[in-house]
């Protein structure tokens, strides 16, 4: 229920635009569409959509998504995740879901931190960045989550800023449309934390810096999207047609009936 | 494993976890999710087999947490769905089993207890899991447990399980342990129309009209399924009867009442024990056992002739039996609770009941029981209590 609680200078509401908008495009059900959320701020997202809702434990979205769509592929599954839950503490089952194919949508809305917990490093805070537990700078490296999900075998992987809006909204709806595991990341901001610990002055630098440092790139996702400074990617990295699971188990289904199968 | 002609019905000779997945079928649990782990990975091997069969689907998942998770997506799908583990992976369920408990999704979870703590004797049986059972999740939550202590309880307690999980919209966990588990004895299975089933009340409002949560006048909220005309919302935040995540302190503590009260009121569907022995006797001694120690237990008892002994087998462990045990418990001078940990039912027995009354004989090294140890304990015990022969 609208008014939502994400801090002025957040992305998240232009992603959950974005979702909207590509959802009322597509014609979209509302019976028919399972939003499956993680913990944290984008993860609130459920609240504000007309949709069906799980809202799960942190870090688990894409398994509890998993047992959703196994047993109802009809259904259209989106799953919403910041980049701590679903990269971080969701690590394991993002690479996972990614092997399985699982076909649904993965929208992660990376701002570089754990934005709702007061801004704690993240599995994708730049190395030497500040955050509430990386106070004299991060002594880790930070994921490249498109080049994690591709190697892990996603058919679709995409990357958008809250910047670049008009190209948000089709890779959201590309995205679902495409069948197999679809990945979109989108670099988001988060002004009141990541933001301020790392020397931007108000929400509108931190999107100046999207806009001036992530350029519009097709090409495939091993030209590599590098560590801060650098020009980063986005656009549609991986477009692949692999079965997704639910096509290779119908085969299991398949060789249970005849049983001739081992 | 030998099929009977009708395709399952009939006598059997069953592996206790064979006689478990059987079980969960023939309820119609179509949907396992699970992780591999000694002594309970036979459940899954069976279930990957015999699913796909049926039109059910098996995932291996990555790790026990995902495992709990898909199994919840699945029942809110409106599938039936269960998994099985042991105590390592049941640690790691423990938070999705809060989910379940929160958001009163109806699952299926087997703990086939080994000895632990941690890693342990991987190969070996205890009944160690049972406070964890109760009290693994966080918080103020509840939830059923069942406990079974043979081959044909096996099969009998898994389709239990599922009718109580679909009837109070709770995660049922199916307690047993490796000896149960693993060990082959007869059984004989009704055919599908001898088994009761019991299925999910589902809303029967207009859409737009639908609460989630909101309970009707046996105490349970109806439970849609995604992908139907009833959209709704399952979050595992505290929330209100829309499903929407709401903090206000009325509503928190209506649902956490609730989350007990729902069980509490209807104990008489949930509680149940065996009595071993003709319930209005007398009794000098009564032995309160469950699971693989209902057994030797029972073999001890009958080879006492000098003093008036019975079994009462706890079949339910959570709701804990209080009433059951306390009117057992006054026809008998005095109590002794045999379990392979080091008292964790005992302890209970001794709330219910008084510390005065009630003697343990406590086993926690990866061996079960033998008949003699529990003859010889009773005997110390009648001596301590002065029962004459």
């Amino acid at each position: 229920m609208l008014p939502h609680m994400w801090c002025p200078g957040c992305g998240n509401g232009i992603a959950l635009g974005a979702l909207a908008r590509a959802l009322a495009e597509l014609n979209m059900p509302l019976h028919q569409v399972v939003v499956v959320t993680g913990i944290g701020c984008w993860g609130k997202a459920d609240d504000y959509l007309a949709t069906n809702a799980l809202h799960a434990t942190h870090g688990r979205a894409l398994a509890f998504a998993t047992g959703v769509k196994a047993t109802r592929p009809e259904l259209s599954v989106v799953v919403l995740m910041g980049d701590g839950d679903g990269a971080t503490i969701g690590g394991n089952h993002l690479i996972h879901a990614a092997r399985r194919n699982v076909d649904l949508t993965a929208v992660v809305v990376n701002n570089y931190n754990y934005g709702m917990t007061g801004g704690q490093v993240s599995a994708t805070t730049p190395p030497g960045a500040l955050s509430s537990t990386t106070q004299y700078g991060n002594p880790e490296q930070s994921f490249d989550l498109c080049r994690l999900v591709d190697a892990a075998g996603a058919n679709y992987v995409a990357r958008g800023t809250v910047y670049h809006v008009p190209q948000l909204d089709h890779l959201i709806k590309d995205g679902i449309q495409n069948k197999g595991f679809s990945f979109i990341e989108v670099y988001s901001t988060c002004p009141t934390h990541y933001g301020k610990r790392n020397g931007f002055e108000s929400p509108v630098e931190m999107m100046r810096q999207l806009k001036a440092q992530v350029g519009r790139k097709n090409r495939a996702v091993d030209q590599g999207a590098v560590v801060s400074g650098d020009l980063l990617h986005r656009g549609k990295f991986v477009e692949r047609n692999a079965p997704d699971f639910t096509t290779r188990y119908e085969q299991v289904k398949k060789m249970a009936l005849t049983k001739g199968g081992r | 494993m030998i099929e009977a002609a009708d395709g399952g019905a009939g006598s059997l000779f069953l592996q206790g976890n064979e006689a478990i997945a059987k079980g969960a079928i023939a309820a119609g649990g179509r949907f396992y999710a699970g992780y591999p782990i000694t002594p309970s990975s036979e459940i899954a091997e069976i279930c990957s087999v015999r699913l796909p069969e049926i039109g059910g689907v098996y995932i291996q998942m990555e790790d026990e947490l995902a495992s709990m998770a898909a199994i919840i997506g699945a029942s809110l799908a409106g599938v039936k769905s269960f998994t099985a583990t042991s105590g390592p992976g049941f640690s790691l369920m423990q938070e999705n089993l809060g989910f379940a408990v929160m958001g009163e999704v109806p699952c299926v979870v087997i703990d086939v207890q080994r000895s632990g703590p941690s890693t342990g004797l991987a190969t070996k049986p205890a009944q160690a899991d049972v406070m964890q059972a109760r009290w693994g999740r966080h918080g103020d939550q509840t939830l059923i447990v069942l406990t079974p202590a043979t081959v044909q309880e096996c099969f009998e307690l898994t389709v239990t399980s599922f009718n109580l999980a679909e009837r109070f919209r709770v995660p049922v966990i199916l307690l047993a342990d490796e000896i149960v588990a693993h060990m082959r004895e007869n059984v004989v299975l009704p055919n599908a129309s001898g088994i009761k089933i019991v299925q999910r009340k589902k809303p029967d409002c207009l859409p737009e009209e639908y609460l989630p949560f909101q309970p009707d006048a046996e105490g349970i909220a109806p439970l849609a399924e995604y992908g139907s005309e009833y959209v709704f919302h399952v979050t595992s935040s505290m929330h209100g009867t829309r499903g929407y995540s709401q903090n206000d302190p009325v509503n928190a503590e209506a649902k956490i009442k609730r989350l007990y009260s729902k069980l509490m009121n209807y104990l008489d569907e949930i509680v149940i024990v065996k009595h071993h022995y003709n319930s209005s006797d007398e009794l000098d001694l009564l032995i309160i056992t469950f699971g693989c120690t209902t057994r030797p237990a029972r073999a001890a008892a009958l080879r006492t002739g000098s003093f008036r002994v019975g079994v009462l087998q706890l079949v339910t462990l959570w709701p804990f039996p209080e009433e059951l045990i306390a009117a057992a418990a006054r026809s008998a001078q005095v109590v002794l609770v045999p379990e392979m940990n080091l008292g964790q039912i005992g302890y209970e027995v001794q709330r219910v009941v008084g510390r005065e009354k009630v003697f343990s004989l406590l086993k926690s090294n990866g061996e079960g029981f033998s008949p003699i140890e529990i003859s010889a304990r009773m005997e110390e015990v009648a001596g301590l209590a002065g029962i004459e022969r």
